[in-house]
């Protein structure tokens, strides 16, 4: 049911409004929901949905601010004619366990500086880092700021 | 004006499209493409701006959707090869 | 020229700037992981700046740009991290200059 919903409303954002559209739609939105019904990969319900509206607002600020950052720190590496690197791969722990938690939380490590998420096994992630500054306490550095968010949309 | 967006884009569609080429390994391949047409779907998007049609970022739509299963595809058959 | 022009051609030359740099980054960084690095960022914010000019300069497509944003956003970081994997797993080295790594054997224990 949900993916019906889900699939309808992205129908309806694609598409000029009119009734023959809306009944395609709704045809093709059955379909998809009919197929993908065993996989249940989209579940939520109204309180979900108010909390996501909310914590929308608070996380997109922190996410753009850090995404400027992380590419202007790209921008000085690539224009320094040395290439300034210190790569390596690293793990960190994460105490999200939904997988859209997880999902949200390793693009939100890939696009902010210097981080770039390789796998997920469990509650570890592996992590390419570009400038590794210590190997204890690496959280304070990679995960930390998204994780408290994520939680209180998820969780 | 518009044409120094198209010169700026050209020129880092250029830098990636020689990364392709020369790129010592597969991976390296797939990453400079995978670059390559994310650039290209901006460049569609700004045609879409330029022409004043909206039809066009309906393909930069469709072409960033067979991108990304492209890119999924590839990685897919680079892991099981070992 | 209206105000919303000015600020999508602004946002459209940040763009496009980095999408210079981020087919500069793929050239120059020496290993793939670095590489992957470089391209998805700056290619992201790249795509999140000019798909944006493009919907404030032009309001009757600001509906459809900010979906084209939400699918890039959701799906390029998510290839990348699929082709860093993929790259690891089937054996390509990482460059010299690799300090740790914390990732042998595909993270089994």
């Amino acid at each position: 049911m949900s993916v019906f919903i889900t699939s309808l409303v992205i129908w309806l954002l694609l598409t000029n409004f009119s009734y023959s559209e809306l009944l395609a739609g709704v045809i093709v939105s059955i379909f998809v929901a009919l197929i993908f019904r065993k996989y249940h990969a989209i579940r939520f319900d109204w309180k979900f949905l108010v909390r996501f509206a909310y914590y929308t607002v608070v996380y997109l600020p922190v996410f753009i601010v850090e995404m400027v950052k992380a590419n202007l720190d790209v921008a000085a590496r690539v224009l320094n004619p040395k290439l300034p690197l210190n790569p390596g791969f690293v793990q960190v722990k994460t105490q999200l366990k939904g997988d859209a938690a997880k999902l949200f939380l390793a693009n939100s490590i890939t696009l902010t500086p210097g981080t770039l998420s390789m796998d997920a096994k469990g509650e570890k992630l592996f992590i390419h880092w570009i400038d590794v500054k210590t190997i204890e306490d690496k959280e304070k550095y990679i995960s930390k700021r998204f994780e408290r968010i994520l939680k209180g949309v998820f969780e | 004006m518009i044409v120094l967006f198209f010169t700026l884009i050209g020129i880092g569609v250029i830098l990636a499209f020689i990364r392709v080429i020369i790129g010592p390994t597969s991976p390296d391949r797939v990453a400079a493409l995978d670059t390559m047409n994310v650039m290209l779907t901006g460049l569609i998007v700004v045609l879409a701006y330029v022409f004043n049609r909206s039809i066009y970022l309906d393909i930069a739509l469709v072409y960033a959707l067979l991108s990304f299963l492209e890119t999924i595809v590839i990685s897919r058959y680079l892991e099981g090869r070992k | 020229m209206s105000a919303n022009v000015v600020i999508g051609d602004i946002l459209l030359a940040i763009g496009a700037f980095f999408y210079f740099l981020g087919g500069l980054g793929i050239l120059r960084m020496p290993d793939v992981y670095n590489r992957l690095q470089a391209g998805t960022k700056a290619t992201t914010l790249g795509t999140f700046s000019t798909v944006l000019g493009v919907g404030i300069a032009k309001p009757e497509f600001l509906l459809k740009t900010l979906i084209i944003i939400a699918f890039v956003a959701l799906t390029n970081p998510v290839g990348s991290s699929v082709l860093a994997r993929a790259s690891y797993l089937s054996g390509i080295k990482p460059c010299d200059c690799t300090k740790v790594d914390e990732y042998k054997g595909g993270g089994e224990e």
